[in-house]
């Protein structure tokens, strides 16, 4: 996910690390929810990303163990 | 009623759901800040007359998004409510809800009533989220849940009284069960329930998954748990995973239910405007180091007016304390060592006030949150997070106001890191020692006629303390191990006006836990210091005044000149001043004598006193003009050279000295609160002394 482009949407789809799945299932990244990325960070990390009706921001080391579908 | 104990009430919820707001509602002024055993979380609980006769008890839970911690001092949330006899167990729970974003908010909601607590859900912001152009069917979802539901605005009160009527009456849980345990679990599940006499499957379920966290068991009953769950090929993180995937099931079935009309997304379009300023990458910096500079500039200038005024109308007390209390031992040590020492105390008020308010601006209107977003990656590198830059720059003006306001940091790291390095930064107490010293040994002259030499040493001064900090945290980031990983999935919050009894309730609490916890220890010490300098072994202080007298010298100098020669004979005969001569010759290799040693030890109290020590030492103690201390440092003679003892080396080894040194009892009494113990103050003063000492010891050596 850490390589989409601001203002693309995209689909979740799973997640390559366990430990960090489970915050980020509560935070609502949950597989088929749709994830629209916003921008980044002046210096490139974090990230901010809407999903569930959320403003959430990520480290691009936490988004990129969401995998995506698009 | 009246006569049993009162209710207990939880309040719960999301952080940025308003549940800090709404907790002000109900308690007003009636709260009280504790802690939690073993977690660095305040503990706010308040009382609530729910009406004549009933009383509640409410307890502000920290803010979460679901049972299961993400950072060390939440774990205390499933502590409490997964423990039937645990003080703070409450009689009912209260899930503070942002409608706006009810999905995030249902996720604790559904844990609390597979816990079957009692729960009330109410929707905070229903003003906002009738503004998105949301509306929900509130009656369906009170059914659909079975718990009473009701709409409150906790900015305004509105809807606080129907909350307080619904919470007197007896509350039952809800009799829906969310989370279906999986057929593979069912059996230890039971066998839990059975074996700790638990009322409910999810709760022998929370001892199986957070086994560790639940310190109310006992290492035996904990490793049966884990042997059990081993059996059983219980892995808490696949169905931890699985239960959210789940209850996030039935949570979108049920909006899919009550939601009629869907919000707008358009409704944040304003937040979105203000966010493309505030993270721009030009404009978003500078804004960020203008409000940066701003409180840098309110605790460090503005706050100097009420402190000086403390500080006059303290030396006044004294005085007044003094002169009309008898002589005496115990009248002298109210007079001179106690009124002081709280003097000592109530003078870093104004900057804790201002620096609270400034921070909880911050966190009250959303910007907080893209202060992390701009800063965490710079930050992160040196083993700090986003939110570290706020303490530090505070640092600058004082540490004490600093290292309280990284609570604010949810990584215990991070936390830990910040509170340890912030001490180096200059603060305002360090400047009238750095500028009597610098003015005392860098000439006035101007470098291509443009720079002062004397500015540019201390300049210099405030970059060494900043580069002490930002090193020994990327040392600090490899050393502290910790199982608790750092995360950083933060919610940005809509921007919102602050609302203003929630900064005042804050400045309220962080002062009070200010005065009375760090308080204490900073006039113990205060008092132990007092006693050093003022009273000494044997008959030496009484006979300080025949002494002087009939030293031949004294001859035909004025009253004032001798009185100041008596403070500077009892000073050097108190217990600080055999402390003093005692350190000599560990100091002696960073140039000092013992003079200077006294002065090491009694500006313990606060750096500045250093400059009242040396004045008193070189009997100047009724002067406190700068230039009479400096034309008299300035004279003072080393016997073993018979060169001035003020040289450029030592003067730049006292500098560096007082640059890098935890001279501050204050700091440490903070320090020693916010890491419950004195494990990491007693570190952080060994550390930086040791640091200060060889970096003295090798500027001396080198340029003398």
């Amino acid at each position: 996910m850490a390589d989409m482009v601001s203002g693309e949407t995209a689909v979740i789809s799973g997640f390559t690390d366990d430990e960090i799945s489970v915050k980020l299932l509560e935070m609502g990244f949950l597989p088929g929810t749709a994830v629209r990325f916003n921008f980044t960070a002046p210096l490139g990390d974090p990230v901010c990303v809407s999903v569930s009706g959320l403003d959430l921001s990520l480290r691009i080391s936490e988004a990129s163990t969401i995998t995506i579908f698009n | 009623m009246a006569s049993q104990r009162p209710i207990r009430i939880a309040l719960a919820g999301k952080p940025n759901s308003g549940k800090s707001s709404l907790f002000n509602q109900l308690t007003g002024l009636n709260q009280k800040i504790g802690n939690f055993p073993g977690v660095t979380v305040d503990k706010r609980t308040g009382i609530c007359n729910l009406d004549e006769e009933t009383q509640a008890e409410i307890i502000d839970l920290p803010g979460i998004y679901s049972l299961y911690p993400r950072t060390l001092d939440e774990k205390i949330v499933a502590e409490i409510l997964a423990d039937k006899k645990n003080r703070h167990y409450p009689d009912a729970v209260v899930l503070v809800a942002d409608a706006t974003n009810l999905k995030n908010c249902l996720l604790l909601l559904t844990q609390l009533i597979d816990l079957k607590l009692p729960t009330v859900l109410a929707l905070n912001m229903m003003d906002l989220a009738a503004k998105s152009g949301q509306s929900i069917d509130i009656q369906e979802l009170a059914t659909s849940l079975d718990i009473p539901v009701l709409m409150i605005n906790a900015r305004s009160g509105h809807g606080v009284d129907e909350l307080k009527q619904a919470l007197k009456e007896k509350l039952n849980p809800s009799s829906r069960t969310i989370f279906l345990l999986d057929n593979e679990i069912i059996k230890v599940v039971k066998k839990i329930k059975e074996r700790f006499l638990l009322d409910t499957d999810y709760e022998a379920y929370q001892f199986l998954q957070q086994t560790d966290n639940l310190v109310f068991l006992s290492a035996e009953e904990r490793n049966y748990i884990r042997e059990e769950a081993k059996a059983s090929q219980f892995f808490p993180h696949k169905y931890q995973g699985a239960e959210t995937v789940m209850r996030y099931g039935f949570i979108q079935d049920l909006l899919n239910k009550i939601i009629l009309k869907t919000s707008d997304p358009e409704w944040k379009k304003f937040s979105y405007r203000i966010d493309k300023v505030l993270t721009h990458k030009v404009w978003g910096y500078l804004i960020f180091f203008s409000v940066l500079f701003l409180i840098f500039q309110s605790i460090f200038a503005w706050a100097q007016i009420p402190m000086d005024f403390i500080d006059q109308s303290f030396a006044q007390l004294s005085h007044i304390a003094d002169t009309n209390l008898p002589a005496g031992p115990l009248f002298d040590l109210i007079s001179q060592g106690v009124v002081p020492g709280i003097g000592g105390i109530i003078i870093f008020i104004p900057q804790i006030v201002i620096l609270f308010a400034c921070i909880s601006i911050l966190e009250e209107s959303g910007y907080m949150a893209r202060v992390v977003f701009l800063m965490d990656k710079i930050m992160r590198k040196f083993g700090l997070s986003g939110k570290s830059v706020v303490p530090l720059i505070s640092g600058l003006a004082c540490a004490i106001p600093a290292i309280m306001a990284t609570r604010t940091i949810d990584n215990w790291k991070d936390r830990l890191i910040t509170i340890f390095v912030t001490p180096f930064m200059s603060c305002s107490a360090r400047l009238p020692v750095f500028t009597i010293l610098v003015a005392l040994i860098i000439p006035d002259n101007k470098i291509f006629g443009f720079f002062n030499y004397q500015g540019l040493v201390l300049m210099a001064l405030y970059i060494l303390g900043f580069l002490a900090a930002i090193l020994s945290a990327m040392a600090l980031k490899f050393l502290i191990k910790t199982r608790e990983r750092s995360y950083l999935i933060m919610e940005l919050p809509t921007y919102r006006a602050p609302r203003w009894a929630n900064v005042g309730y804050t400045i309220l609490e962080k002062t009070k836990a200010f005065v009375f916890e760090a308080g204490k220890i900073i006039l113990a010490i205060s008092i132990v210091l007092w006693v050093l300098a003022s009273y000494g072994p044997g008959q030496n202080m009484q006979e300080a005044e025949v002494k002087v007298l009939s030293d031949v010298a004294m001859k035909g100098l004025s009253q004032q000149a001798i009185e100041d020669h008596i403070a500077a004979y009892k000073l050097e005969h108190s217990y600080a001043g055999i402390i003093g001569k005692a350190i000599e010759p560990v100091i002696k290799p960073l140039g000092y004598d013992w003079k200077i040693g006294i002065a090491l030890i009694t500006s313990f109290a606060a750096r500045e006193v250093f400059v009242s020590t040396v004045a008193t030492i070189y009997s100047l103690g009724s002067s406190d003009d700068q230039l009479t201390i400096k034309t008299r440092l300035k004279s003072e003679i080393n016997p073993e050279t018979g060169g001035p003892r003020y040289t450029p080396a030592v003067g730049l080894s006292l500098l560096v000295f007082y640059t890098l040194a935890m001279q501050c009892m204050s700091t440490l009494a903070v320090v020693k609160r916010e890491t419950k113990g004195w494990k990491w103050p007693a570190i952080q003063l060994a550390y930086m002394t040791a640091l200060a000492y060889l970096s003295a010891f090798l500027i001396y050596q080198t340029l003398s």
